[in-house]
């Protein structure tokens, strides 16, 4: 597999080493990872580098990861990217909301390095 | 004293969108269900889970909470708001915690540094997240806020008259926490 570039947005630090290392496990090698502490720094990161996939916390200060979701299309940052959601918010109205938005997977917190395989592989691989 | 802090509200659901779906939308009252919503197996589910896949360890419910005299310790707050307020409060001793983030990492600590703090705030936001997604009126219409972390020694949490608390101890490999569900508000 060629390189991988992933944004992972989350503001916990360690949520964001947990989801690199999920997708270490799932194959992603090499991986090329930028970090984001909230969408607002996540669309710093879009304007100023190229990614391949984007996985995304919903809770957020500054800003949630619903309107990161819709800033990104709206300003047609990353065109084509696969977006997923990885979240604690469960419920089908935010899953709903999270595609609505633009969104092409769903993870739930807590989830296992298995879980992240099955959802996030066939994007990265169909992209 | 009210303790979620939860922003926005955007999942409440606003009197239109329910008069749109007529029947088939959930309950706007939590009043009818609150056995279901109070149920302490839910809490214990909810631990299990999150331990379980987050740290590869077992939980065992105590009949004793953890002592929480002179030494430091740790508590997070993650409030909700919307059909339910309240919070969900993880609170153990700071070796405890420690150790909770030393498994969710990898790494090694030897005093509460804001990566331990940052884990327990994480582990208290997916208990709530869990604990609130075992009630479907819950997890569609019930907002978390962002964790809040405080540490130190002896102090102690007080809700006036809350609706109904759940208050667990547990333990995994000889290390002991509690988690306490408060709702000081049913819609």
């Amino acid at each position: 597999m060629s390189e991988i570039r992933a944004l992972i947005v989350d503001d916990s630090s360690v949520m964001r080493k947990i989801v690199e290392r999920a997708l270490r496990q799932a194959g992603l090698d090499p991986l090329v990872v930028h970090e984001a502490g909230s969408g607002i720094e996540g669309l710093d990161v879009l304007k100023a580098s190229q990614v391949d996939l984007i996985l995304s916390d919903i809770n957020m200060p500054s800003m949630d990861g619903l309107e990161f979701l819709r800033q990104i299309r709206a300003q047609d940052l990353a065109p084509g990217v696969p977006v997923v959601m990885i979240t604690t918010e469960s419920s089908e109205e935010h899953v709903k909301q999270a595609i609505q938005a633009g969104a092409r997977g769903y993870i739930r917190k807590p989830f296992t390095a298995e879980q992240v395989k099955e959802r996030v592989l066939p994007l990265v691989r169909a992209a | 004293m009210l303790l979620n802090g939860v922003r926005g509200g955007s999942f409440a659901r606003s009197p239109r969108s329910s008069e749109r779906e007529g029947k088939r939308t959930m309950p706007m009252s939590l009043r009818e269900s609150v056995q279901t919503v109070s149920d302490p197996r839910s809490l214990d589910a909810s631990v299990e889970e999150v331990f379980q896949l987050m740290l590869g360890v077992g939980c065992a419910r105590e009949n004793a909470h953890p002592a929480t005299g002179q030494s430091e310790s740790v508590t997070a707050v993650v409030g909700f708001g919307g059909l339910l307020s309240g919070a969900c409060v993880f609170r153990s001793q700071s070796d405890v915690a420690m150790k909770i983030a030393a498994r969710m990492t990898g790494m090694e600590f030897d005093l509460v540094d804001d990566t331990v703090k940052d884990a327990i705030g994480e582990i208290c936001n997916m208990l709530a997240g869990a604990w609130k997604g075992k009630v479907p009126e819950l997890a569609a219409h019930c907002g978390l806020s962002v964790p809040a972390v405080i540490t130190g020694c002896n102090y102690s949490l007080r809700v006036q008259a809350p609706e109904f608390q759940l208050s667990h101890a547990y333990s995994f490999e000889g290390a002991h926490f509690s988690v306490t569900i408060v709702c000081d508000g049913l819609q």
